[in-house]
């Protein structure tokens, strides 16, 4: 099975070195601590509860309301708030969210949901709140010795016929309920949530409304206290089949509020009350934030199934008879059949390019967010809003493109914007879709075990799961929707051509990485974009349009790949680089190295494998396949004349098939479809799609040399967490 | 009356990896020990939680770690057991092996703790596991506390009480399951500590941030140590030869548990 084997394999399980390496945090002891902290809660307090069968209950019970008490021992609450208001982390706070979900999500994601689902209720404050209105709520939600801590829930969905339809569609409302002359406006807000996370316990709601009221201007968010006059019913617990460590209600809404509780503010003009943001505007700067964190889940749990799926295939005839201590049935079990090896290899791979993708997009946010805040401060002391605002942002990005200004905050947040606006719907497209298909295949690994309740890892329920992760923050048609728009960006693809050959300069150095096969299928991704932007099809009707989902989805799809190998291969090479200064990695870094670049391999493969599929089948998919005409009868050639000319011209009668059609005795033409499609103007494409082709050599060996280590590769005697 | 409360304390691998002896150059170790996760050994955690109690408890007091260990390692470890308790960390960079003698050991330990800035002896506790996960040979502390000169030891402690005169109660663990009282007039002293009687402190990233701006430097700092490998020469290691093999049963009775134990041991 094995061809060119390395001398050395990988030896043990990566460490917390190895990915603080990877993922950039190696410098960073908060950050270590914090996921320290974190993996405490998780292999302790979350693992029993899900061990003892806490899930099999929709309710909010006394025993899941444990799990507040230890986010906010372990510090996971106060992650998120400013040393200011309580917290012990400053700076922008994505990355910190992705390794608490990520630590989290290793044994249950419906816990990491909860404990993140208090900073979604924050983050519209955080984003778009007033100072005063970010100071109170950041500062009431974070835990202090002695104080209740106020825990949120963020409202957005709507029972039918809005749930999960689109964002931009309200049935909350809000009118004025009160406003005297010189005194604050009274607000009356109603709202029914659907799926509202948090809402069993949830002392104040962020909830989405739009206007009712001619005095209102714009639809809002808004703040809603559990003592605010009025009903605050929290529903009735939503009978999830998923995630069920976090509490998730339909609550009824109807309060009275003050005017200053309008998120962002709000101003009053010809005696109308004028939100500075409109619920639009705040939610659009949330979920492009808290969507990386959901794709870290699914990530989270396809490398937590390496384990428990290696020590099943182990130990998988032991006890039986026929596997006696010292054979290799009885040492390595399932692990001498290459399948389950190659399968194994291919959810690794996919874990950490998935890993790679959204930690890379959770550190992108982090550089994104000081920039912003410049941005928005910049604007604002311009008076830039709407239009004008618009036609400043492309006067950035022309300036980005030209690469003029490079050190202008302003210029550096476009050209960051831009791959913010695509990485974070692939990161939250790609992990959760594929990553929930691949979540199955960890599940098959364990046999029937694997879909019980007891199965080592939980894996059945984290592949549940997965697809509750793959729908809510805004479902795969929604990411595909965002990403087709977002993709076609200029100064997106500006920066993305620039990577190509940045992979075939890696790829120089580090063929048995994959990196020229990436490079191949951005170019092929990239030409199949031009094309299709300005393709008809058979019809003559366009191809790149909104509503032509079959042409932007798939394309979309396409360069989620491209993007999640791409970032895994850039992280294994800075493992590279920053291995040897580490003694506990260095040690055994050979192998750790080889083993990633084989993961790389990989995953570029398969990667390209998508990219090709998908583009080919877009570039010659909407031409209509050639009919037998007359005209095209004519020009095939006719067997009896073939084995005429045969005498004249040896071999024609043989190689004229290969390259044309022919048609036989008593036949009208070739029995098949019609003629062979001719390429002519796709020389650029054929030509790609053979070298890409090509460029799969080797892929198989290194999955070859994957699978010989996940066969030697030692791994703990038990699992860290209960059963 | 405020107390220096040293606590001697080293890393050990995970108990749940796969610990392989193997035998190398420089002597035994085991299997990729240095890749293996760690953690601060057992023994010495209940030290340090008794010493972060006591600190808590008696006003002025302070708690120091030192630990010989690989710094690499020790860091790694640090992220966790720096968020449980105030304390500075004092570093020897050296062998945490479980195949380096006792002897060796102490040595390293007592002048690391005779480097502490005002060591006052008059208020000095050095607090250690009585044995210790990796090796239990359980010298280390005996030999650290001669080499200090305090004769007051005690081992296998479970229990301090401090009396309001400043003298020590000690419960140590003895035969049958029972304890033995001692009573002491004060510092200096050396407690063995076995699994005491404290729980683990609750996590407090606030006192994580804190200790890590002096560990990190401590730990950038350390210098290493040599240890003389010859002393102890080691004619062959092995895995125990009852090794252990998990069952889980879920629900099962404690009587029908017993049962099981007694057939076990009755072959």
């Amino acid at each position: 099975m094995v061809a060119d084997s390395p001398a050395e394999t990988l030896r043990t399980l990566p460490g917390d070195d190895v990915r603080a390496i990877l993922w950039r945090y190696a410098d960073r002891y908060d950050l270590q601590m914090l996921v320290q902290s974190a993996r405490g809660v998780a292999r302790g307090t979350v693992a029993r509860l899900v061990a003892e069968g806490e899930r099999l209950s929709h309710d909010w019970t006394e025993r899941k309301n444990t799990l507040l008490k230890a986010y906010d021992d372990a510090g996971l609450t106060g992650a998120f708030m400013d040393p200011e208001q309580g917290g012990y982390i400053a700076g922008p706070k994505n990355f910190v969210h992705a390794l608490i979900v990520f630590e989290l999500s290793w044994v249950d994601a419906g816990a990491a949901t909860g404990a993140m689902a208090g900073d979604l209720a924050l983050a519209p404050i955080h984003e778009r709140g007033t100072k005063e209105q970010r100071d109170f709520y950041m500062s009431h939600a974070c835990p202090k010795p002695g104080e209740k801590t106020w825990r949120g829930a963020f409202a957005l969905t709507e029972p039918l016929p809005y749930v999960g339809v689109e964002t931009g569609l309200l049935n909350g409302k809000v009118r004025v309920a009160e406003w005297k002359e010189g005194q604050e406006p009274m607000l009356q807000v109603d709202k029914r949530g659907r799926f509202i996370t948090n809402m069993g316990y949830a002392n104040f709601v962020t909830a989405a409304v739009e206007t009712a009221d001619p005095k209102i201007k714009s639809s809002c968010m808004i703040i809603l206290h559990e003592d605010d006059p009025g009903i605050w019913d929290r529903g009735t617990p939503t009978k999830k089949l998923v995630h069920q460590l976090s509490s998730t209600t339909d609550p009824v809404l109807s309060l009275k509020v003050p005017a200053s509780r309008i998120i962002g503010g709000y101003t009053i003009k010809d005696g109308v009350i004028i939100p500075n943001f409109d619920h639009g505007q705040v939610i659009e700067a949330v979920f492009r934030r808290t969507r990386v964190t959901v794709g870290l889940m699914t990530a989270a749990k396809l490398l937590s199934a390496v384990e428990p799926v290696i020590r099943y295939q182990r130990g998988r005839f032991r006890g039986g008879e026929s596997a006696q201590p010292g054979s290799p049935r009885y040492d390595l079990g399932l692990q001498t059949k290459e399948d389950v090896l190659h399968r194994l290899t291919d959810i690794w791979a996919t874990g950490e390019a998935a890993a790679s993708l959204g930690f890379y997009t959770a550190r992108l946010f982090d550089e994104i967010d000081p920039l912003e805040r410049q941005r928005d401060a910049s604007f604002r002391e311009r008076k830039l809003t709407g239009r004008a605002a618009m036609k400043e942002t492309q006067r950035l990005e022309a300036l980005a493109m030209a690469g003029k200004e490079a050190n202008d905050p302003l210029v550096q947040f476009v050209k960051l914007d831009a791959l913010g606006n695509v990485f974070c719907p692939a990161t939250k497209l790609w992990n959760t879709g594929h990553g929930a298909n691949t979540m199955r295949e960890a599940v098959s690994l364990m046999g029937g075990y694997g879909i019980t309740e007891d199965c080592p890892g939980f894996l059945g329920h984290k592949w549940m799961d997965a697809q509750l992760e793959a729908t809510y923050e805004g479902p795969e048609a929604v990411q595909r929707r965002q990403l087709s728009i977002t993709m076609t960006n200029e100064l997106f693809l500006a920066q993305f051509k620039d990577w190509i050959p940045g992979m075939r300069t890696i790829a120089s150095t580090h063929p048995g990485t994959g990196a020229c096969t990436v490079a191949t299928a951005m170019q092929m991704w990239l030409w199949t974009l031009r094309h299709l932007q300005e393709a008809k099809d058979a019809d003559g009707a366009k191809l790149y349009t909104s509503n032509r989902q079959g042409v932007t989805f798939p394309l979309a799809d396409a360069l989620c790949w491209i993007l999640a190998a791409r970032q895994f291969i850039l992280d294994v090479l800075e493992l590279e680089k920053k291995g040897p200064e580490n003694p506990t990695v260095a040690e055994g870094l050979a192998g750790t190295l080889q083993f990633y670049m084989d993961l790389c391999h990989v995953q570029s493969a398969r990667a390209a494998g998508e990219v090709g599929r998908i583009c080919a089948e877009l570039t010659f998919g909407y031409n209509r396949h050639p009919a037998w005409s007359s005209e095209a009868c004519n020009a095939c050639y006719l067997s009896d004349d073939l084995d005429a000319l045969e005498g004249l011209i040896p071999g024609i009668a043989s190689s004229a098939r290969a390259y044309t059609d022919v048609t036989e005795p008593g036949q009208e033409h070739p029995a098949k479809a019609g003629p062979c499609v001719c390429f002519e103007n796709y020389e650029a494409f054929t030509k790609m799609r053979m070298r890409m082709d090509g460029c799969l050599t080797g892929a198989r060996l290194a999955k070859d040399r994957a699978a010989e280590s996940l066969q030697k590769v030692m791994i703990p005697e038990a699992l860290d967490y209960p059963l | 009356m405020s107390y220096q409360i040293v606590v001697c304390g080293s890393i050990v691998p995970d108990p749940l990896q796969t610990l392989e002896p193997v035998s190398g150059p420089t002597g035994p170790s085991l299997k990729n020990e240095m890749m293996l996760p760690s953690v601060l050994d057992p023994w010495a955690w209940h030290a340090l939680f008794e010493a972060a109690h006591l600190a808590k408890n008696v006003a002025g007091s302070k708690v120091y770690l030192v630990s010989v260990a690989p710094k690499a390692k020790l860091q790694q470890v640090m992220m966790t057991v720096g968020q449980k308790a105030p304390f500075e960390l004092i570093v020897v960079d050296g062998p945490s092996s479980g195949f380096t003698d006792a002897a060796e050991i102490a040595p390293l330990l007592a002048e690391a703790i005779k480097g502490i800035p005002g060591l006052d002896m008059s208020k000095l506790l050095v607090f250690g596991g009585w044995e210790s996960a990796s090796r239990g040979a359980g010298s280390t502390m005996q030999i650290v506390g001669e080499l200090l000169g305090i004769t007051n030891q005690f081992q296998g402690v479970d229990k301090l009480t401090v009396g309001a005169d400043g003298s020590f109660e000690i419960l140590e663990r003895i035969e049958g399951g029972k304890h033995q009282v001692s009573k002491c007039a004060g510092a200096p002293v050396v407690l063995g500590w076995a699994t005491g009687s404290l729980p683990e402190p609750p996590n407090n990233p606030q006192i994580g941030m804190q200790n890590m701006r002096a560990i990190m430097p401590a730990l950038q700092k350390a210098k290493p140590a040599k240890v003389a490998t010859d002393a102890v020469k080691y004619a062959s290691v092995a895995l125990p030869k009852q090794q252990r093999q998990t069952k889980i049963v879920k629900d099962l009775p404690a009587d029908e548990i017993a049962k099981e134990i007694v057939a076990w041991i009755n072959g």
